[in-house]
Protein backbone atom coordinates (compact mmCIF):
# COMPACT_ATOMS: atom_id res chain seq x y z
CA UNK A 1 0.00 0.00 0.00
CA UNK A 2 1.08 3.20 -1.15
CA UNK A 3 0.08 6.79 0.30
CA UNK A 4 1.34 9.90 -1.45
CA UNK A 5 0.59 13.32 -0.14
CA UNK A 6 1.70 17.07 -1.41
CA UNK A 7 0.16 19.91 1.03
CA UNK A 8 0.68 23.08 2.27
CA UNK A 9 -0.59 22.25 5.30
CA UNK A 10 1.79 21.09 8.39
CA UNK A 11 3.28 17.84 7.85
CA UNK A 12 2.37 15.61 10.43
CA UNK A 13 4.78 12.60 11.28
CA UNK A 14 1.97 10.56 13.00
CA UNK A 15 -0.50 10.51 10.19
CA UNK A 16 2.36 9.24 7.91
CA UNK A 17 3.30 6.61 10.40
CA UNK A 18 -0.46 5.55 10.79
CA UNK A 19 -0.35 4.97 7.16
CA UNK A 20 2.40 2.17 6.97
CA UNK A 21 1.52 0.38 10.15
CA UNK A 22 0.41 -3.03 9.61
CA UNK A 23 0.43 -6.40 11.61
CA UNK A 24 2.40 -7.90 9.31
CA UNK A 25 5.43 -5.60 9.90
CA UNK A 26 7.87 -5.96 12.04
CA UNK A 27 9.27 -2.14 11.87
CA UNK A 28 9.05 0.93 10.47
CA UNK A 29 11.42 3.54 9.41
CA UNK A 30 10.56 6.96 8.81
CA UNK A 31 12.37 9.83 7.57
CA UNK A 32 11.85 13.41 8.60
CA UNK A 33 13.18 15.98 6.88
CA UNK A 34 13.61 19.33 8.40
CA UNK A 35 14.07 23.17 7.96
CA UNK A 36 17.52 23.89 9.06
CA UNK A 37 18.58 27.62 10.34
CA UNK A 38 21.40 27.90 8.32
CA UNK A 39 23.33 27.17 5.41
CA UNK A 40 26.99 27.17 4.58
CA UNK A 41 27.00 29.44 7.59
CA UNK A 42 24.58 31.88 6.84
CA UNK A 43 21.42 31.97 8.82
CA UNK A 44 18.44 31.17 6.72
CA UNK A 45 15.42 32.98 8.05
CA UNK A 46 12.84 29.53 6.10
CA UNK A 47 12.49 28.05 2.55
CA UNK A 48 9.96 28.07 0.31
CA UNK A 49 8.85 25.51 -2.00
CA UNK A 50 7.39 25.13 -5.49
CA UNK A 51 5.81 22.38 -6.70
CA UNK A 52 4.47 21.10 -10.58
CA UNK A 53 2.30 18.88 -8.57
CA UNK A 54 1.09 16.58 -11.23
CA UNK A 55 4.02 15.39 -12.33
CA UNK A 56 5.34 15.23 -8.59
CA UNK A 57 2.55 13.31 -7.40
CA UNK A 58 3.68 10.90 -10.79
CA UNK A 59 7.14 10.64 -9.32
CA UNK A 60 6.98 10.31 -6.12
CA UNK A 61 4.14 6.88 -7.00
CA UNK A 62 6.98 5.40 -8.97
CA UNK A 63 9.38 5.96 -6.04
CA UNK A 64 6.68 4.00 -3.91
CA UNK A 65 6.40 1.38 -6.45
CA UNK A 66 10.01 0.62 -6.95
CA UNK A 67 10.28 0.32 -2.93
CA UNK A 68 7.62 -1.65 -2.67
CA UNK A 69 8.23 -4.23 -5.51
CA UNK A 70 11.71 -4.30 -5.67
CA UNK A 71 13.09 -3.33 -2.41
CA UNK A 72 10.90 -5.49 -0.08
CA UNK A 73 9.04 -2.72 1.50
CA UNK A 74 5.36 -3.35 2.77
CA UNK A 75 3.62 -0.05 3.19
CA UNK A 76 5.12 3.70 2.11
CA UNK A 77 3.87 6.59 2.46
CA UNK A 78 5.69 10.04 0.97
CA UNK A 79 4.11 13.14 2.42
CA UNK A 80 6.39 16.39 0.94
CA UNK A 81 4.84 19.77 2.03
CA UNK A 82 5.10 23.20 -0.60
CA UNK A 83 4.94 26.62 0.01
CA UNK A 84 6.37 29.07 2.99
CA UNK A 85 7.83 26.38 5.76
CA UNK A 86 9.52 27.95 8.72
CA UNK A 87 12.39 26.69 10.47
CA UNK A 88 11.88 23.28 12.52
CA UNK A 89 9.15 22.36 10.78
CA UNK A 90 8.74 18.91 8.45
CA UNK A 91 9.68 19.57 4.60
CA UNK A 92 8.98 15.89 4.00
CA UNK A 93 8.18 13.00 6.11
CA UNK A 94 9.04 8.84 4.41
CA UNK A 95 7.31 6.10 6.50
CA UNK A 96 8.35 2.88 5.01
CA UNK A 97 7.42 -0.75 6.72
CA UNK A 98 8.56 -4.10 6.07
CA UNK A 99 8.54 -7.62 7.61
CA UNK A 100 12.14 -6.69 8.48
CA UNK A 101 14.24 -4.12 9.73
CA UNK A 102 16.87 -4.07 6.86
CA UNK A 103 14.38 -3.50 3.61
CA UNK A 104 12.39 -0.56 5.56
CA UNK A 105 15.73 0.86 6.42
CA UNK A 106 16.73 0.62 2.05
CA UNK A 107 13.60 1.15 0.75
CA UNK A 108 13.36 4.73 2.94
CA UNK A 109 17.01 5.71 2.07
CA UNK A 110 16.08 4.78 -1.71
CA UNK A 111 13.42 7.24 -1.29
CA UNK A 112 14.47 10.21 -0.46
CA UNK A 113 17.31 9.88 -1.95
CA UNK A 114 15.38 9.58 -5.59
CA UNK A 115 13.06 12.35 -4.30
CA UNK A 116 16.22 14.88 -4.84
CA UNK A 117 16.72 13.51 -7.73
CA UNK A 118 13.54 13.39 -9.93
CA UNK A 119 10.44 14.81 -8.39
CA UNK A 120 9.42 17.94 -9.43
CA UNK A 121 9.78 20.17 -6.22
CA UNK A 122 12.16 23.42 -5.92
CA UNK A 123 13.16 24.69 -2.73
CA UNK A 124 14.39 28.55 -2.64
CA UNK A 125 16.23 29.77 0.90
CA UNK A 126 15.18 32.96 1.97
CA UNK A 127 17.90 34.87 4.04
CA UNK A 128 17.88 38.14 5.40
CA UNK A 129 19.33 39.95 2.25
CA UNK A 130 17.82 37.97 -0.32
CA UNK A 131 16.87 34.63 -1.40
CA UNK A 132 18.35 31.48 -3.62
CA UNK A 133 16.90 28.56 -5.74
CA UNK A 134 18.75 25.72 -3.91
CA UNK A 135 20.89 23.38 -6.24
CA UNK A 136 20.31 25.33 -9.13
CA UNK A 137 24.25 26.13 -9.96
CA UNK A 138 26.78 23.92 -9.86
CA UNK B 1 3.17 25.62 -34.80
CA UNK B 2 2.95 27.33 -31.11
CA UNK B 3 3.60 25.29 -28.13
CA UNK B 4 2.96 26.78 -24.63
CA UNK B 5 5.59 26.10 -21.99
CA UNK B 6 4.79 25.90 -18.44
CA UNK B 7 8.03 27.09 -16.23
CA UNK B 8 8.92 26.79 -12.59
CA UNK B 9 10.90 27.66 -10.16
CA UNK B 10 14.31 29.58 -11.38
CA UNK B 11 13.20 28.63 -14.97
CA UNK B 12 10.30 31.31 -14.10
CA UNK B 13 12.68 34.09 -12.92
CA UNK B 14 14.91 33.78 -15.77
CA UNK B 15 11.54 33.69 -18.47
CA UNK B 16 10.13 36.30 -16.10
CA UNK B 17 6.77 34.63 -16.65
CA UNK B 18 5.19 31.25 -15.72
CA UNK B 19 3.67 30.59 -19.24
CA UNK B 20 5.04 31.32 -22.29
CA UNK B 21 4.16 30.55 -25.62
CA UNK B 22 7.11 29.64 -28.43
CA UNK B 23 7.09 28.84 -32.01
CA UNK B 24 8.29 25.95 -33.19
CA UNK B 25 8.62 24.33 -36.87
CA UNK B 26 5.88 21.87 -37.36
CA UNK B 27 6.43 18.15 -36.20
CA UNK B 28 9.56 19.91 -33.85
CA UNK B 29 10.77 18.08 -31.39
CA UNK B 30 11.87 19.16 -27.50
CA UNK B 31 15.70 19.79 -28.99
CA UNK B 32 13.96 22.65 -30.89
CA UNK B 33 12.42 24.09 -27.72
CA UNK B 34 15.62 23.05 -25.81
CA UNK B 35 17.83 25.33 -27.98
CA UNK B 36 15.61 27.82 -28.16
CA UNK B 37 15.50 28.44 -24.82
CA UNK B 38 19.05 28.48 -24.36
CA UNK B 39 19.45 31.31 -27.25
CA UNK B 40 17.10 33.76 -26.00
CA UNK B 41 17.50 33.29 -22.34
CA UNK B 42 21.42 33.21 -21.78
CA UNK B 43 21.00 32.33 -18.13
CA UNK B 44 20.21 28.57 -18.98
CA UNK B 45 23.12 28.34 -19.63
CA UNK B 46 24.45 28.76 -15.65
CA UNK B 47 22.17 26.11 -14.56
CA UNK B 48 23.28 22.52 -12.95
CA UNK B 49 20.83 21.00 -15.85
CA UNK B 50 17.77 21.79 -17.57
CA UNK B 51 15.51 19.43 -18.65
CA UNK B 52 11.85 19.25 -19.99
CA UNK B 53 8.88 17.27 -19.06
CA UNK B 54 5.48 16.46 -21.59
CA UNK B 55 2.70 15.59 -20.35
CA UNK B 56 3.80 15.04 -16.88
CA UNK B 57 7.03 12.94 -18.00
CA UNK B 58 10.41 13.30 -18.27
CA UNK B 59 11.41 12.81 -21.96
CA UNK B 60 14.44 12.23 -24.20
CA UNK B 61 15.58 15.61 -26.41
CA UNK B 62 14.05 13.54 -30.01
CA UNK B 63 10.66 13.59 -28.17
CA UNK B 64 8.38 15.17 -31.26
CA UNK B 65 5.71 18.00 -30.11
CA UNK B 66 2.46 18.22 -30.61
CA UNK B 67 0.59 21.33 -30.13
CA UNK B 68 -1.72 20.76 -27.26
CA UNK B 69 1.22 18.78 -25.23
CA UNK B 70 2.00 19.91 -21.69
CA UNK B 71 5.38 21.11 -21.58
CA UNK B 72 6.97 21.93 -18.20
CA UNK B 73 10.56 23.38 -18.06
CA UNK B 74 12.45 21.27 -15.08
CA UNK B 75 15.30 23.25 -13.58
CA UNK B 76 17.72 21.10 -10.84
CA UNK B 77 14.84 20.09 -8.47
CA UNK B 78 15.47 20.66 -4.86
CA UNK B 79 12.91 18.69 -2.92
CA UNK B 80 13.45 17.24 0.62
Amino acid sequence: MKNIKITSEKLSVQECEQHVSHDGCGGIVVFIGTVRNSTKGKAVKGLEFECYEKMAVKELDKIADHAIDELGALNVAIHHRTGAVPIGEEAVVIAVSSAHRKAAFEACEFAIDTLKVTVPIWKKELFEDGEVWVSAHP
Amino acid sequence: MKIELIAFGIARDIVGTGKLVMNIKDSGTVRDVRLELLATFKDFEKLASLKLAVNADYVEDDFQLSPNDEVVIIPPVSGG
